[in-house]
């Protein structure tokens, strides 16, 4: 007791001037309140201030003009919608072909077996060259290149080797994140199971992918938020998608507002995507944790 | 005091080839409206292709939009040193703001929505819009009339005004597709995934003549037949004071039969491509 | 002359790089005998048991299954670990599976058997080991006490002939390990052959037929259990005992 009459922190004088009893849970209560008006108040003081400010600025009317007027939106729009259909066709056949063919490329990087060598060395050489060149080459290379051989006008079409380049791209990142997944499964896993008589390929099928697809289904989402971005990139060689649309809407009216409408489109998609690959991450983190 | 007579001399030299207007009378037009006072600053694109521009060097004069380029500047009284090259893309050009041109030159065509956001002056060139195909789509058997044009698989730039003209005066069976330029357009044809294409018609004859080898120029749409004739203009800051001499400048070059011997000069006339019914 | 060991080990040599962590084992355990081998962290226990079960490939030495030696490094491994067992300290149980599923996995893809024809079979199993009302439940439903029993009917439904146990209850809550060691004794009444690693000194007083000391990776000491804990004739042994007792 002594030692606290020098009160060197000055825990005492504070206490002294606290008052004398609150509850807890109302006091709690009360600084959660406190804190939702000041986050509020401050998102609308610079939503506000945006409001008030950016219109100000002298060339504010010519940047509307340009970017956001509303009479060109609506008259561009539907074309935008109805473009981007195509980008939704080519996702919807790309994105599955991803999700295998990055797997046997994964599989083929994990193989063990020394018979099988040359397969991991083509899984190594092959992630390294499509995650090191640009998407957009590789769909020049493959969407000019295959065709100039002289296909056939069917099998010369644009839509195949766009897709088909968009496919060997993105399979590598997604190849990176099932190996990721796949060496997060604990080698004790592969303990039991080989301890059970289970061979490496029943091993695989069985008790690792199964864990380590789950495991990383929030990364992949990441990926095909972005692959949703880039089926965009298909337009270089031909096919008029949604970002191709506004680039023509903008040539002929001068105007950059269609490609806000593009990315109003692509938000519209991008962001529901993105917020659900978040909550799945954060429920594995509470799984896990 | 000796750039006052390399002026007056130049001016002497210009009255004594256009007798008709008054050098004089433009340069003073542009006083105080040039970004860089005494200086005219031209954009075109990079790189600037041929016939437009030869060796994608505008300070040459080389090439048709070079030596309009340098024309206009003479009528407005600016001499070759007095014009400074600067290179601008497309959304460059139509970004609001400051422009870092005083006006931009590559073929740009005049239409009534770009109107709103930019200022254009008169047409410098009016160009008819020619049909390019390769050999075997002839041996095939298309001919040049629009009925025989529509079955053909479209390609063209995005950015030019080709793609409404394909669509409303061909309007083909199948949707065109789009590239970025003019280079990824002929790509597509070498690798058949197209059939035909839309160009102005010199760059049409450059293409087939100089860059594709089996490529064949099929027939034209006169200029003014076709439904949106292709009219160049020089592309200005919206409301840019300039426009007004400019506009003079062209006026005098046209009237005085000058433009009329650039274009004859740089762009190589077509008297065999048949007419597209 | 006593009858053929159901396993024996011959002069057994395992290194890890230059770590050499077994060194010369010798032992044979004959068809319904438990034998616990103790020892200190690190001496070795573990590797042997990993060993015998083909997890980790011997560098000398033979390992015989009724006679045969399954060690040869020309044999594949696979049908061999299928009539061993082994649990492991953490179950390792597939988090993927609920109890039911992860028993049936391995006879139904080693033996290729159907479900329907395994169905009752694995549920009988199921009874035995008193988890009937347990099957559908996922690992992360059960305790640590109930996942180790799953984790031992999962070895038991390939019926190997051997069943191998590396410190099963040393991750368990003290209150859960009697549960645990009551199953070991159902095995070896039912006649199993058993051979646990182990630091519950009681239950290898009271229920092994052989208890082997194991030190830096020889057996130092092996015998009954009354010889070893009430008269070990090894200082090294009198002074682990006392450590841990």
């Amino acid at each position: 007791m002594s030692r606290n009459t020098t009160d060197k922190t000055g825990i005492v004088a504070a206490q002294a001037a606290l008052p004398a009893k609150i509850s807890r849970t109302a006091y709690n209560a009360q600084k959660k309140r406190r804190s939702l008006m000041i986050a509020s108040a401050s998102t609308l003081t610079v939503v506000a201030l945006i409001y008030v400010l950016v219109p100000l600025a002298p060339g504010w009317e010519r940047v509307k003009n340009s970017f956001f007027n509303w009479e060109v939106l609506v008259r561009t729009f539907p074309k935008l919608l109805d473009a981007f259909l195509i980008d939704v066709m080519i996702f919807a056949w790309c994105a599955p072909a991803i999700a295998i063919w990055g797997l046997v490329i994964a599989l083929c990087r994990d193989a063990r077996s020394p018979a099988l060598f040359p397969l991991r060395v083509f899984a190594t050489v092959y992630n390294d060259v499509f995650r090191g060149v640009p998407v957009i080459l590789v769909i020049y290379l493959i969407g000019f290149g295959i065709p100039g051989l002289g296909l056939s006008r069917t099998w010369s079409n644009p839509y195949i080797w766009g897709s088909l380049a968009l496919i060997l791209s993105y399979s590598a990142y997604v190849a990176e994140v099932y190996r990721a997944g796949i060496e997060s499964i604990h080698e004790s896993q592969r303990s039991a199971a080989k301890s059970l008589g289970l061979s490496h390929w029943h091993t695989m099928r069985h008790v690792i992918l199964p864990q380590a697809i789950r495991r990383v289904v929030p990364a992949n989402m990441n990926n095909f938020i972005s692959l949703q971005k880039d089926v965009a990139l298909v337009s270089f060689i031909g096919p008029v998608e949604l970002l191709r649309q506004a680039g023509v809407e903008k040539s002929l009216l001068a105007n950059f507002t269609p490609y806000v409408g593009a990315a109003i489109i692509f938000l519209s998609v991008t962001i529901p995507a993105t917020r659900f690959a978040d909550h799945l991450i954060a429920r594995q983190n509470r799984e896990r944790g | 005091m000796s750039q006052k007579i390399l002026t007056l001399a130049g001016i002497i030299i210009t009255a004594s080839i256009l007798p008709v207007t008054s050098a004089q009378a433009a340069g003073e037009c542009a006083t105080g409206k040039t970004l860089e006072e005494g200086v005219l600053t031209i954009a075109t694109g990079n790189p600037a292709y041929f016939p437009w521009v030869i060796d994608n060097e505008p300070a040459g004069g080389k090439g048709f939009e070079a030596a309009v380029a340098y024309a206009v500047a003479a009528q407005m009284g600016f001499e070759a040193e007095k014009v400074e090259w600067t290179s601008s893309s497309f959304d460059q050009a139509i970004q609001p703001g400051q422009k870092n041109f005083d006006f931009n030159l590559q073929q740009f065509s005049i239409t009534e929505d770009r109107e709103k956001i930019v200022d254009f002056s008169i047409p410098y060139y009016t160009s008819a819009l020619a049909v390019i195909v390769r050999q075997p789509t002839i041996d095939a058997g298309v001919q040049p009339t629009l009925e025989s044009l529509k079955s053909l698989t479209w390609g063209a730039d995005a950015n030019t005004t080709a793609t409404p003209v394909i669509q409303e005066l061909i309007a083909p069976e199948s949707d065109p597709l789009l590239y970025d330029d003019t280079i990824n357009v002929i790509e597509a044809m070498n690798a058949n995934q197209i059939d035909a294409t839309l160009l102005d018609l010199p760059v049409a004859l450059y293409q087939a003549g100089a860059v594709m080898n089996d490529g064949v120029v099929l027939g034209q749409f006169a200029a003014d037949e076709s439904t949106s004739p292709d009219h160049f203009g020089l592309l200005m800051e919206e409301g840019n004071p300039i426009k007004a001499c400019v506009d003079a400048a062209l006026t005098a070059l046209i009237d005085s039969g000058e433009l009329a011997q650039i274009e004859a000069q740089w762009l190589q006339q077509a008297t065999d491509v048949p007419m597209i019914r | 002359m006593r009858p053929q060991p159901k396993i024996e080990l011959n002069d057994v040599r395992k290194s890890f790089g230059d770590l050499e962590v077994i060194k010369g084992v010798n032992l044979s355990v004959h068809r319904g005998e438990l034998v616990c081998l103790i020892g200190s962290s690190g001496s070795g226990k573990s590797t042997l048991l990993r060993c015998l079960n083909l997890l980790e490939p011997i560098d000398e030495g033979e390992i015989l299954l009724d006679g045969y030696d399954i060690s040869h490094p020309m044999l594949d491994p696979q049908p061999i670990r299928q009539r061993i067992g082994l649990v492991f300290q953490s179950f390792n149980l597939f988090p993927h599976m609920n109890a039911f599923e992860n028993v049936m996995l391995a006879p139904r893809l080693n033996k290729k058997i159907s479900r329907a024809v395994l169905t009752p079979k694995i549920e009988a199993l199921f009874e035995r080991f008193e988890l009937k009302d347990r099957m559908t439940h996922y690992p992360d439903q059960l305790s640590g006490g109930q996942q180790q029993r799953v984790a031992i009917v999962r070895a038991m439904a390939m019926e190997p002939e051997i069943m191998l146990f590396d410190e099963i209850t040393s991750a368990l809550d003290p209150e859960l390990v009697s549960e645990v060691l009551d199953v070991v004794r159902q095995l070896k009444s039912e006649g199993m052959t058993l051979v646990l690693a182990t630091h519950e000194m009681n239950f290898a007083r009271d229920a092994a037929d052989k208890v082997c000391f194991l030190d830096k990776g020889v057996i130092v000491e092996e015998g009954t259990p009354d010889q070893i804990f009430q008269n070990p004739s090894e200082p090294r042994t009198r002074a682990f005992l006392r450590s841990v007792l």
